[in-house]
Order: C-alpha cells, then structure tokens, then sequence
C-alpha cells in the first residue's frame, strides 16, 4: 500500500511534468498564447513565491521569514547577484530568530 | 571537436548559482530525511520518494499523511500539489531536448529549474541550464535526503538556518526581470494575491494554481488596448 502511494505519486508527477512538454509540442500556437504561457508560469512562481514568503500551512509566516524574503527581494531589484539574494534572505530569516522574533 | 567552442558552456555565475541552491537543496533535504525517520516511516519511503516523486513541497506534505497512515490522501494531496508541472511543461517546452532526453529530463522538472531556465533568453543557453539546475537539484536534494535520514535530527532544523526564506527569495530574484514586462507584472501580482488570499481557505496546490486566474486581468487590458 505504502510502495504503491509512493509509486502513484510518482507516476502521476512525472505525467504532469512530461505532458505539459509533450502537449506544448503538439501544439501549434498563435503569438497570443506564445505570450500568454511565459506569463502563466511567471504567475505560478510569483505565487509559490509569495504564498511560501507569507504562509505557513493555512496561517501566517510570521516576522522572521517574510522580512528575510523581504530582504533578499529587496537586493534582487537591485541587482544583486542570485546568491547574495539567497544568503542574506537566509541570514535575516535566520538572525532574527537566533533573537527571538520569529 | 571540430568546432572551437567560442564561449564556455557554463559561466561563473551559472556554476555559482547553481552552488548556492544546491548547498541550500541538500540542507532541505537533510531536514526532509530526517522528519521522514522521525515520522517513523521506513527508511526506503523518503529515499524512493526523493527519487521516483522528486518534489519537495509535495515530499514533505505527502510524508506526513502517510505517517498519519492516509497514504490515499498523500497520493491526491500530492498529485494536487504537483500539478502546476502541467502549465510549467506548457510555458518551456522541449527545452531539455528531445527523444531520450525529454524522457529523463521531464522528471527534473522542478519550480527552481522552471525559474531559472525560463530566466534565460537563448534557447541554447536554456538547454544547458535546464540541465545543469535539473541535475545539480535532483543530486543536491537526494544527497540531503541520505543526510536527513543517516544522521536524524542531528542534521538541525533548516528554519533555523532561515532556508524556508532563501527559497521564496530566490524564485523573486529569477522572475524579477520578466516581471519588468507591465502586463506580466499585472498578471503575476494578481495570481500571487489571489493565491495568498486563498491560502487559509483551500487545500495545499490549488491557491498557487488559483494564480492562473491572474490572467484575467489580461481581458481588461485588452479591452483598453482596443479602445485606446
């Protein structure tokens, strides 16, 4: 039951991965829908962004790691490099908690 | 090799970046291992689901309800959270290749490498990053997972070292420049609100999907367009 779950899971993650791509290809799109697709994907990261910045479960994050992607977010408009966003956001997070915010 | 390779396959940054998230995948997936051990599932389940499911987010969600013993629940839980993989395989394509390699590459399909890849302009570019986050992700976070689960609780709790901000940080830094675009910011900004608003109320996957529904605003600006 268990290796079965698992396998489903599997099985099923890797159809939706593979059958985008495929169904992309066997498509032949209007520049509309060629714009209109980056967009799509940029909306879904916004929101894992977004949503993983400022929810934990069902609830609020907190103060300590939506002011660290704060932060990091910060930087990147400045043009930081990828791995000065990443580390300062995590230092933040992280030394805001060492001082009791959380 | 007849050809004279004019530029080096991966730069500086690439490989840098490439570094930092896998230093920060294989903490994530040391604290994956190990909840997975303390859960007290057997030892194969978090490495196979590290492999064969390869999703962070839908790992440490599908791991607790097995643990809860509603391994029919994890599956659908999973799969929900795993279907924006859909609309990512949608937006980039065949860019690993084709044949074999959109086989194997499929499966490292991941949110970070989507980022990264469709932050790319090349299409030769895209390929190489494609591959090189996909594999430096799938090693990085199965690495960490034989971490998490050799060393237990030892490995410490990845929150502590701010990880769960790096990553949201992160995925901002790569869509940043796309969202320089005014109707991609629109749509993305909405999604994204729409999403978080939605979080306390839907089951973990749609209110990301619930994004999409930013698009909407699309219509209206279309309608300006024409009316302009």
């Amino acid at each position: 039951m268990l290796l079965a779950a698992i396998l489903i899971l599997g099985v099923g993650t890797y159809t939706m991965r593979l059958g985008g791509i495929v169904l992309r290809d066997r498509l032949t799109l209007s520049p509309a829908w060629q714009r209109l697709l980056p967009m799509a994907a940029a909306a879904l990261l916004a929101a894992l962004a977004g949503t993983a910045a400022l929810m934990s479960g069902s609830s609020f994050a907190g103060l300590a790691r939506p002011t660290g992607v704060a932060v990091g977010a910060l930087l990147a408009w400045r043009r930081a490099p990828f791995v000065v966003v990443v580390v300062a956001a995590a230092a933040v997070a992280a030394l805001l908690r060492l001082a009791g915010v959380d | 090799m007849r050809t004279i390779q004019r530029t080096h396959p991966f730069d500086r940054r690439q490989i840098r970046d490439a570094a930092a998230i896998a230093a920060a995948m294989v903490a994530v997936g040391a604290s994956f291992g190990a909840i997975a051990i303390a859960y007290g599932v057997p030892t194969w389940v978090p490495f196979l689901m590290s492999t064969v499911v390869f999703a962070g987010g839908a790992q440490f969600l599908a791991v607790g309800l097995i643990a809860a013993g509603n391994p029919i629940a994890a599956v659908l839980a999973g799969l929900l959270l795993n279907a924006r993989h859909l609309p990512f395989g949608l937006a980039i394509g065949s860019t690993m290749g084709t044949g074999w390699r959109r086989i194997v590459g499929s499966h490292l399909m991941t949110d970070e490498v989507v980022a990264f890849t469709l932050a790319e302009d090349d299409p030769a570019r895209r390929r190489r990053t494609y591959w090189l986050m996909g594999l430096t992700l799938f090693t990085s976070w199965n690495v960490g997972t034989l971490l998490g689960v050799l060393l237990g609780s030892a490995v410490g709790d990845y929150e502590a070292l701010g990880l769960d901000a790096a990553f949201p940080a992160g995925l901002i830094a790569l869509i940043l420049p796309s969202l320089r675009d005014r109707a991609t910011r629109v749509v993305a900004l909405t999604g994204t609100a729409i999403a978080v608003a939605a979080t306390p109320v839907l089951p973990a996957g749609l209110p990301v999907l619930c994004a999409l529904l930013g698009l909407l605003t699309l219509v209206r600006f279309g309608r300006r367009h024409r009316e302009a």
